[in-house]
């Protein structure tokens, strides 16, 4: 179903089919190497033609169309209160203009900077600490040779991507909390209980460990597809000119994972600003806004707490700019480096 | 190395003994890790008092098996009315968002058709920024969604990356059958509802459970939308009488839960039951869905 076609209506009287015809004659359209997202240019058929051709595509978009333009697309216009003093009552229209007085205040917060610095900070570990485990991981599942063992480890791994980020936490407190299973142990040993759910030098390992507990499987799946797609043979050749297991896994698989590798970091760098939010705010309280505090939050408990919608508005629109400028950037970053990026080039 | 071989093949040698126990050992033991915090909550929620009083928490041997946890929780309380809203939010949610993304899919699933880049560039700008927490709180409350279940559904009923994926199905789908369907007289609507769903039920699947869980586990919406705490879906409640620890039994806000009271489960029972409550229908949809993540339904779309 990848271009719409010319025979419709073979039953239809002759003055239809022409006019049918005429709304589909197209121009034999060029082989699209770019597989099948480029759309050939037309000749221009009728507008009314091709209204009567496709109303019924045009009304099965209109549901999700609508959705993404009232909860996507107005509340991004509506972003335009952070150039605002905006209280309920006056609403968007009457709430008085006050320029850039809280982007001011916002970059003189030095909450703010302690919540983006936080961000930072989360970003960096994951990358270092957590984005290399589903290659690890998925580098080991590959090389379980039993399909079966293979597919229940594979169901294993991927499960805790389904939990909700308050399972969780709540999971890591009942064993790793004070009053967890690790502490109980402890205590009945006649040790001092240990509580790493509430001590800031430890929330970085903490968050960290629940990333991977929760997501470093499920991450494995785009690994093992790229895995798939490694020519065997090449491993039958080097191993018949005397390439060992490491040599193998050095001089093909992770070449192999090279693009794949390349493009999530990448996204990564563009993503760089959502860590995460509920994790965060669920786990806030424990350990304290000075280290668990990220941009997220940080715009939560400014804006929902306090009733200044305005400054809420201002820091999200910051961070949507900015993720939205860097998302650019790693994507100009891709396609230099000959990967496909999110999207492509126009 | 690859699914192709179910034998090792000729020419790999034999891994040595220490590569293979260490293999086996680094496999069990992340097997280990994610198991063994389940196995625990589910073995604690099922124990009778006395077992947790003689672990002094969680349990770690079986020492008796008791439902009275469940019992207690399914008396018809605040943990009883959330999981209704909680099914009720992802039953009917998980459906608008199917019939949602499905049709929009399949309508933009034929380049040419009109419209056909306009909207599909909108479906896609959509991946580039979010609206902004603000914002669509403000919309949301406009809209008088507050304390509406609505509130949890309608603002991520469409989910662009699943609709996408969708899409992308749906273009890989031979052709000739809708060409030829066309040619018969059949509408658009017979097309997809006749021929290409019926091909299409992995993907779904896969699709449905995306949303389906998405719902069940929604947190954030229901903390931003919903103040009436007898419309807290079962995320908050269990965040706040398992995580903050606020007790069921003394709180006035369960009174009702726990009927009778004093012959009650342990609390801790009680919590890990909660837990479980939360965990079940992740865990019963999910092996019924997890084949197609290995058919690489999604792999193959996302490259598409």
């Amino acid at each position: 179903m990848t271009e719409r076609t010319l025979t419709k209506g073979g039953s239809s009287s002759p003055a239809t089919a022409s006019r049918r015809r005429g709304g589909r004659g197209r121009p034999p359209t060029v082989p699209d190497h770019r597989g099948g997202n480029g759309v050939p240019r037309r000749s221009g058929p009728p507008f009314r033609a091709r209204l009567r051709r496709d109303w019924q595509l045009l009304l099965m978009t209109l549901p999700a169309i609508g959705l993404l333009a009232v909860f996507h697309y107005t509340p991004t216009l509506g972003n335009i209160i952070a150039f605002q003093d905006y209280n309920p009552w006056d609403g968007i229209w009457g709430s008085p203009w006050v320029g850039f007085a809280h982007f001011e205040r916002l970059f003189t917060d030095p909450r703010f900077w302690n919540a983006a610095s936080n961000t930072l900070i989360i970003a960096a570990v994951q990358l270092v600490f957590f984005f290399p485990i589903p290659i690890a991981l998925a580098i080991l599942l590959d090389s379980v040779l039993s399909p079966r063992l293979r597919m229940v480890l594979q169901s294993i791994v991927y499960m805790p991507h389904f939990f909700s980020w308050v399972l969780v936490v709540t999971l890591f407190q009942q064993i790793l909390g004070g009053a967890g299973l690790f502490s109980q142990i402890l205590r009945q040993n006649g040790y001092a209980p240990l509580d790493v759910m509430t001590d800031p030098d430890a929330f970085l390992f903490v968050v960290t460990s629940q990333m991977i507990w929760k997501d470093a499987g499920w991450g494995t799946i785009i690994f093992l597809a790229a895995l798939a797609a490694v020519n065997q043979n090449l491993y039958e050749s080097a191993a018949v000119d005397g390439a060992g297991r490491w040599r193998r896994m050095w001089h093909i698989t992770l070449p192999g994972l090279r693009p794949v590798i390349i493009l999530l970091l990448i996204l990564k760098i563009g993503d760089i600003l959502n860590v995460g939010f509920e994790q965060f705010y669920l786990q806030r309280d424990a350990f304290g806004s000075s280290v668990s505090e990220v941009l997220d939050t940080y715009i939560y408990h400014q804006t929902l707490v306090t009733g200044n919608f305005s400054a809420g508005a201002v820091a999200g629109l910051v961070k949507g700019v900015v993720g939205l400028i860097l998302i650019i950037l790693a994507n100009k970053l891709a396609h230099k480096m000959g990967e496909h990026g999110v999207y492509r080039r126009a | 190395m690859s699914t192709l071989f179910k034998d090792r093949p000729v020419w790999a040698e034999r891994p040595s003994l220490p590569a293979r126990a260490g293999k086996n050992t680094a496999l069990a033991a992340i097997a280990v890790v994610i198991i063994f915090p389940l196995y625990v909550v589910i073995l604690t929620s099922l124990s009778p008092a006395s077992a947790v009083n003689s672990a002094g928490g969680l349990v770690l041997v079986p020492q008796g098996i008791s439902l009275q946890a469940y019992a207690d929780l399914f008396s018809g309380g605040v943990v009883t009315r959330a999981v209704l809203v909680s099914l009720g939010v992802t039953a009917v949610g998980t459906l608008v968002s199917l019939v949602a993304t499905i049709l929009a899919a399949y309508g933009l699933s034929q380049p040419g058709s009109l419209w056909h880049r306009p909207l599909l560039f909108g479906v896609l700008l959509t991946f580039l920024f979010a609206p902004g927490m603000i914002p669509l709180y403000l919309l949301v409350s406009n809209l008088g969604l507050i304390d509406s279940y609505w509130s949890l559904i309608l603002p991520t009923a469409v989910n662009a990356f699943n609709l996408v994926v969708m899409r992308a199905f749906f273009m890989n789908l031979p052709k000739e059958i809708g060409d030829s369907a066309r040619v018969d007289g059949a509408s658009e609507w017979t097309i997809l509802t006749r021929l290409v769903l019926p091909m299409s039920k992995g993907v779904t699947a896969v699709v449905g459970l995306f949303y389906a869980v998405g719902y069940w586990n929604a947190f954030f919406n229901a903390i931003l939308y919903i103040n009436d705490n007898s419309k807290w879906p079962l995320q908050l409640i269990l965040r706040q009488y398992v995580q903050q620890g606020q007790q069921l039994s003394s709180s006035s806000v369960i009174g009702d839960a726990v009927q009778g009271g004093t012959a009650s489960a342990p609390n801790l029972a009680i919590q890990m039951a909660i837990v479980v409550v939360a965990l079940v229908p992740v865990t019963f949809i999910y092996p019924l869905v997890q084949k197609h993540f290995t058919k690489g339904v999604i792999i193959g779309a996302v490259k598409g």
